[in-house]
């Protein structure tokens, strides 16, 4: 089938980007959204041209990096799926398809549509440790997990930091992220020793990143590849609300 | 007390400010809106109870000065955070498809403002008088026939209230989240509180000023 594409290009993080047409004649629908890109950026080698610069890794659903907005959705159209799981049978012959990078002050254009989203691994880093006795394997279910909150640590520890949750939501914040992160590992008893410290540290490491604060539209759970729960983010303001009125540092 | 500036200073500790507060003002719009009913039981009973609240002295003014501070936090909040908001992403997309944004979450922030333009009017219109054309202290039935009988001021009090069905409905039904409580029980009665209270409410507000429009009080 035969698509346009409207790219944003932009050389490096100062200079000043455009979205730039591009017409693929010849893209078939077996392919997936990231080897469209290939195929054009083949093309624009043998040209001459400069190919188009995106992040891409595992390209199968898992490692958050595919980060692109496609017709204003971050990660394309389908529900649950990052850019690299989505294929282009969900076009048609003649569409036109808009690609802009993901738009957020915290992160900045590097070129393209690569952004640099170090803005989140600064917010885990601040998250610290989880202090785990080492040495030999612990016995299986040594310690006992409610299922239900096990289940529920686990659908936020899916979470593959890759973004998108910034990327829709209308003040770009980053709440969806770290509310996986403190809700996955502040469920689990393996995480309580540091879960209120935790909490603290990375909600200020999130505001000093210059992210927006949660107006509750839920654009980040529909963005989500990984369909993070809106939950989460109601367990952060809750673990926040607490270590803030019993916080004992100096 | 640094740590009330540093749960201040914090989007998410604004945010629950933002909810605490609104909570409270919820409460307030719910209890003036029933009070606002005896205006159909006739002028004694409208006079006699703008006396009663009128006689709390001391009170009163406590219940004032709680209304300000709220209604201060809940705006410098959400000023604030706004601004932030814009700041967080100052390069926007060329094309946007929001799929959960309902018209009442967008409608928050000019809403607010309407409301606050609109709050700011009716103290100085019905409780101060400075802007009514015929304020006559301790006569508060008479008040509002002959304020709200300008009917461009009737129309604007109408719209005020649309804004604040808007502002109910989003409001209600996100400052639980705000404060920490989501639960699949808990969730679907908090969407249908917030609905409810955003039919009632403003209708219950609506009513006077529709009704003296129409000249069903006089």
């Amino acid at each position: 089938m035969r698509l346009t594409l409207r790219v944003w290009r932009q050389a490096g993080p100062r200079d000043a980007g455009a979205l730039k047409q591009y017409e693929i004649p010849d893209v078939s629908p077996d392919m997936s959204f990231l080897e469209m890109l290939d195929v054009l950026n083949e093309r624009l080698e043998r040209q001459g041209d400069r190919p188009i610069a995106f992040d891409h890794d595992c390209r199968e659903g898992i490692c958050g990096s595919c980060s692109m907005t496609i017709d204003g959705r971050p990660h394309g159209p389908q529900q649950g799926t990052t850019t690299c799981q989505l294929h282009m049978r969900r076009y048609r012959d003649g569409d036109t398809i808009t690609i802009e990078p993901f738009r957020a002050t915290a992160f900045p254009v590097v070129r393209d549509l690569v952004v640099d989203r170090t803005a989140l691994d600064r917010i885990i880093q601040a998250g610290g440790f989880v202090g785990v006795a080492t040495g030999n394997a612990p016995d299986a279910n040594a310690i006992p997990i409610a299922k239900p909150d096990a289940d529920r640590a686990m659908d936020a520890a899916q979470c593959i930091g890759c973004g998108a949750c910034v990327a829709a939501c209308p003040n770009a914040s980053a709440m969806l992220f770290a509310g996986a992160k403190v809700t996955h590992l502040g469920l689990l008893p393996q995480g309580q020793p540091e879960r209120y410290r935790r909490v603290l540290a990375m909600v200020e490491r999130m505001d000093m990143e210059g992210f927006g604060g949660c107006t509750n539209f839920g654009e980040c759970h529909e963005a989500c590849p990984k369909e993070i729960s809106l939950a989460t983010i109601a367990r952060l303001n809750a673990d926040f609300l607490k270590a803030s009125l019993t916080r004992r540092d100096s | 007390m640094g740590w009330i500036a540093g749960f201040y200073r914090s989007t998410i500790g604004r945010k629950i400010v933002m909810a605490a507060t609104g909570l409270l003002l919820v409460g307030f719009v719910a209890a003036h809106m029933t009070g606002n009913l005896l205006i159909f039981r006739g002028r004694d009973a409208f006079d006699a109870y703008s006396h009663f609240l009128q006689g709390l002295g001391g009170l009163l003014w406590l219940g004032r000065g709680i209304l300000l501070a709220s209604l201060l936090l809940h705006v410098h909040s959400a000023w604030t955070l706004t601004r932030q908001a814009q700041a967080a992403r100052i390069d926007g997309y060329a094309e946007s498809d929001p799929r959960a944004a309902t018209r009442s979450a967008r409608a928050m922030r000019w809403g607010g403002v309407l409301l606050l333009v609109f709050i700011v009017y009716h103290i100085f219109h019905l409780t101060v008088g400075s802007v009514h054309p015929d304020f006559r202290r301790g006569e508060a039935y008479g008040n509002v026939m002959t304020g709200l009988g300008v009917s461009w001021v009737a129309l604007f009090y109408l719209a005020a209230m649309g804004a604040l069905a808007l502002h109910l409905r989003h409001g209600v039904s996100s400052l639980f989240q705000t404060l920490g409580v989501n639960h699949p029980h808990l969730n679907p009665v908090f969407a249908k509180v917030a609905t409810a209270l955003a039919f009632v409410v403003p209708l219950g507000f609506a009513a006077v000023p529709l009704a003296v429009l129409f000249g069903l009080v006089r």
